[in-house]
């Protein structure tokens, strides 16, 4: 059987089976005494097959539900979650819910969102794909990565193997302000990881790439996914560290994405108002250089962090984070913004079963003009990060300090391959000595960055 | 409790269980197993000097694995009907190419794990919410009475309640209770416009008593207060190779990035650990002996049986400096024809068993804590850690050090800000030339990820000397 392929609309009526149980649950809370409560329910299904060396080395299936509650008693609150949807364990589960709140202390601040802010349009913002590919499907997909990877180059003798995965799901979220939301979305992800030996001193190295979209048809050949993972891998061969000095770092758009991350992280307004953040006050402030501007969306279409709504129900939207070079906004849910005295930007997130925190939708860089080669040919005597490794940051400080992976650059080339080397600085002086972003920016995941590069860190090595 | 197996927990019967399992296992299909898992987590936490925010989480599902040489089948649900478990069945012997039907599969004996390292009566893990809200407002008093500098202190409690069955093809029916639960204290201080953390915390598989005895819950407040307040006055941290010497405890981190996961035996299988090829052969000075050890009392890391029903045990990996041993669960050991050491792990019934660590320490060696700083002339001492990494393939590992200080003249002297320590793991240990007596376990805090799994693990290290390890602070020269 071979895939079918339809366009879905990844928004729903909010009529179906989820929906009712989302209201049920809802309603059974107010018995309990709970004043306020929102629920939200996922369910879904993935499938994922990983080859190795050419034969099937796992596959795995799975459906899966889960149902979040969050319950107010006045100004107390309490979260819970269970995979069990039977009427008796669902009832069990509410009652203990509301004894939970009733056993913290108030929180003036805490309460669901005001009922004018819930999102009133859900557009389909077409994250959803029907197409359903059976295991003899992905395991050839997967298969044919692998094996592009291993024809590619006669170094690349071993593999950890060529991942396919895809998976469906659905998320309902409602409150007893009336609100009843539901999406659909899909993912289908293609990685592979190959192993090169290098045939003199025989040591190893590993790289990998991917590719992920919600649609099946937008997503990279397996062949292109495997020739770039295999040209990762070898180019590592014969690494070695470098001595200990300052010099200009060039980001490659992955590891430029991490640090993108890092600014994610820091304008959580959960770390804001917890002082945890090296960010805090520093709102309306300069960043960056003047050219540099940052984007939370929430509504771009097919993004992998798209979605219509928030998880407290508000409708997302697109945020300036940096707006040419000065701090703009944070992201914030109701909470969060609340205890900083700002509305919220419509980034609630909600993984099933925890608290309700913030998270980016599809936050990026804005690229430039420059390719990375034209960055790197400005660069005199520098380091190209690929790799980071570690938990070398500390939010509080932004002191930064990470291992590292990447090349020497040399005049403007790259000569050889750098491991066993750190970076380190502090992440507020590195935004502000950022230089030159590149025009490569690419979406393969909720963070995205084009390449870019910082007038200069402290590599130590030998 | 009243039976072996908890089959009630589940509301399934022994039949279901077993036509399950010879559904799954068809002729190809070397080994299959079912793994059933009920859990209840709870959390409640502080900040803001208000225990404000409480979570209670249920699942419950069981896992089907079918492996036919080198290839995995698996399926979970988070139904239990017959029609489930039968679904699954079918899903994970997809992978054997063979003929459909149910085999008979031998009738396994009921039993229960040799020993039990953590006897944790339900009433103790089940503590009041209301305790545990008392002990949080303590902990957030005990902290700001330490300093006034100290803003903000946020602690939360966790724990867990697992209740699991195994049944495999080769014959176990084996059932566990593990209670786990963690203890977390987080400052911030501020001096002016310095501002700075500390963290401090334990746990294990004991119960609410643990926190108490010895008022160990106002000793992590007053660590995790001392740590913030400490490192407001932290200089830059040095850049480039010196000696380091880790405190004991914690800083174990070392051994299970450095070496714990290159040792992983699904690694070595598919030779892309660094390790691959260096049995017998010497990987560590030849003061250094480490194990790997899940039958500790109480620990974190430690379970009566894996979750594949084998029991745990207290495995060698380096002794003296030479690897001895890899890390194993049945489908490695199986194609390696080496020992099974009961490492086969997963995080919960949605995912698949792999070999992982449990408790991971050097035993103690001979040296002076003290002797061994007075050796050092210029370097670093490094007493906790935060995370770690490793790229198992080429061997490079890094570990952050969250308290260190600078040693100047064979004194410790200056603390400095968090920095990455970065080496070589097959390289790092022939490194060690000296090992205290002291051997101290961690406090009860970690969690390994592998494979986007986590799992618990603790760690272990007596004080030692590494000659020359890359430090990345900011300080050049």
């Amino acid at each position: 059987m071979s895939e079918v392929r339809e366009s879905g609309r990844s928004v729903q009526p909010a009529n179906g089976h989820l929906a009712q149980l989302a209201s049920d649950v809802l309603a059974m809370a107010k018995q309990h005494g709970a004043t306020e409560a929102d629920v939200v329910v996922a369910d879904g299904e993935n499938l994922s097959v990983q080859i190795r060396l050419g034969s099937v080395d796992r596959l795995s299936k799975a459906r899966e539900k889960r149902l979040g509650l969050r319950v107010f008693v006045g100004k107390r609150s309490a979260t819970s979650s269970t995979s069990d949807f039977s009427s008796e364990s669902l009832r069990r589960l509410v009652s203990e819910t509301c004894t939970l709140a009733k056993a913290v202390v108030e929180d003036p601040v805490s309460g669901l969102p005001a009922a004018d802010q819930l999102a009133t349009d859900q557009p389909d913002l077409d994250l959803y794909d029907e197409t359903r590919l059976d295991t003899d499907r992905q395991i050839d997909l997967a298969k044919r990565a692998e094996a592009a990877a291993l024809a590619s180059d006669a170094r690349i003798t071993n593999s950890e193997g060529a991942d396919f995965d895809s998976s469906w799901g659905r998320v309902v979220l409602g409150n007893n302000h009336g609100f009843i939301g539901e999406y659909r979305s899909s993912s289908y992800s293609l990685a592979v990881s190959p192993v090169a030996v290098d045939p003199v001193s025989g040591s190893m190295q590993r790289d990998a790439w991917y590719d992920v979209r919600r649609k099946f048809h937008t997503l990279d050949t397996p062949e292109a996914i495997g020739r770039e993972a295999a040209k990762r891998t070898v180019r590592r061969l014969g690494a070695r560290k470098v001595g200990t000095k300052r010099v200009p770092v060039v980001f490659d758009q992955e590891t430029a994405g991490s640090l993108l991350g890092n600014l994610c992280s820091a304008v959580s307004g959960y770390a804001l108002y917890k002082g945890a953040s090296f960010l805090g006050g520093q709102l309306g402030k300069r960043l960056a250089p003047d050219w540099f501007t940052v984007y939370d969306d929430g509504r771009m279409v097919g993004g992998l962090g798209s979605r219509p709504f928030d998880g407290e129900g508000l409708p997302t939207r697109k945020n300036t984070v940096v707006d040419n070079g000065v701090l703009a906004s944070y992201l914030l849910d109701t909470y969060s913004g609340k205890k900083l005295g700002l509305p919220s930007s419509g980034n609630a997130s909600r993984s099933v079963g925890e608290s309700p925190s913030v998270g980016p939708t599809n936050f990026y860089l804005t690229p430039g003009t420059c390719s990375a080669e034209d960055i790197i040919r400005g660069v005199k005597d520098g380091l190209y990060v690929t790799e980071l490794i570690g938990f070398g940051i500390n939010m509080v400080t932004g002191d930064y300090s990470r291992g590292a992976g990447g090349f020497w650059i040399e005049n403007g080339e790259l000569t050889y391959p750098v491991e066993e080397i750190t970076i380190a600085g502090n992440l507020k002086q590195m935004f502000s000595d950022i230089e030159i972003v590149g025009s490569d920016l690419v979406f393969r995941g909720r963070i995205a960055s084009p390449t870019l590069k910082i007038a200069e860190m402290t590599v130590a090595g030998n | 409790m009243g039976q072996l197996i908890p089959l009630d927990s589940f509301g399934v019967t022994e039949h279901d269980v077993l036509e399950a399992l010879g559904r799954v296992k068809v002729r190809d299909v070397d080994y299959a197993d079912l793994y059933f898992e009920s859990c209840v987590s709870e959390s409640v936490s502080m900040e803001e000097s208000l225990v404000k925010r409480a979570t209670k989480s249920i699942s419950q599902g069981v896992g089907v694995r079918a492996t036919a040489g080198e290839k995995t089948g698996f399926a979970y649900s988070d139904d239990l009907t017959r029609h489930d478990l039968e679904l699954a069945a079918d899903t994970a012997r997809y992978i054997a190419n063979s003929p459909g039907g149910s085999q008979p599969v031998p009738v396994p004996v009921h039993s229960r794990p040799a020993r039990d390292l953590y006897p944790v009566p339900h009433a103790q893990a089940d503590v009041a919410t209301a305790d545990r809200v008392t002990l949080l407002n303590r902990i957030d008093a005990e902290a700001r009475r330490y300093d006034p500098r100290i803003k903000n202190v946020m602690a939360s409690f966790n724990t867990e309640y697992k209740i699991v069955m195994v049944a495999t093809s080769d014959g176990t029916f084996i059932g566990d209770v593990q209670p786990l639960s963690r203890l977390q204290v987080t400052c911030i201080a501020e001096d002016g416009g310095n501002r700075q953390i500390g963290s401090f915390g334990g746990g294990g598989r004991i119960g609410f008593d643990f926190y108490r005895q010895g008022d160990r819950y106002l000793n992590y407040a007053k660590e995790a207060a001392r740590i913030a307040i400490l490192n407001l006055s932290a200089v830059e941290a040095p850049a480039g190779v010196i000696p380091v010497v880790l405190g004991g405890g914690w800083p174990g981190i070392l051994l299970h990035e450095a070496i714990g996961h290159g040792l992983e035996a699904d690694f070595n299988r598919k030779k892309t650990s660094a390790f691959s090829n260096l049995l017998g052969k010497r990987v560590a000075s030849d003061v250094c002996t480490i194990v790997d050890d899940g039958t500790l009392p109480d620990r974190r890391g430690s379970l009566n049986m894996d979750d594949e029903g084998t029991a745990t045990a207290r495995t060698m990996l380096i002794e003296k400096g030479i690897l001895r041993g890899y890390i194993t669960d049945k489908l490695n050991a199986r194609l390696l024809g080496i020992p099974l050491t009961g490492n086969g792990r997963r995080e919960s019934y949605q995912s698949l068993v792999l070999p992982r660590m449990t408790n991971t320490f050097m035993l103690a060696g001979e040296s002076n804590p003290e002797d061994i700083i007075k050796s050092v002339k210029r370097g670093l001492y490094a007493v906790s850690f935060g995370g770690g990494q490793v790229d198992i393939t080429n061997g490079k590992f890094v570990f952050s050090a969250s308290e260190a200080y600078l040693i100047e003249d064979g004194k410790v002297t200056k603390p400095v800000k968090g920095a990455t320590l970065i080496g070589s793991g097959p390289e790092i240990l022939t490194k060690v030339s000296m090992v205290g007596h002291d051997l101290k376990l961690d406090e009860g805090i970690g969690t390994c990820g592998k494979e986007g799994q986590s799992v618990p693990v603790g760690v272990g290290l007596p004080t030692i000397r590494i000659d020359e390890i890359t430090v990345g602070g900011t300080q050049a020269g």
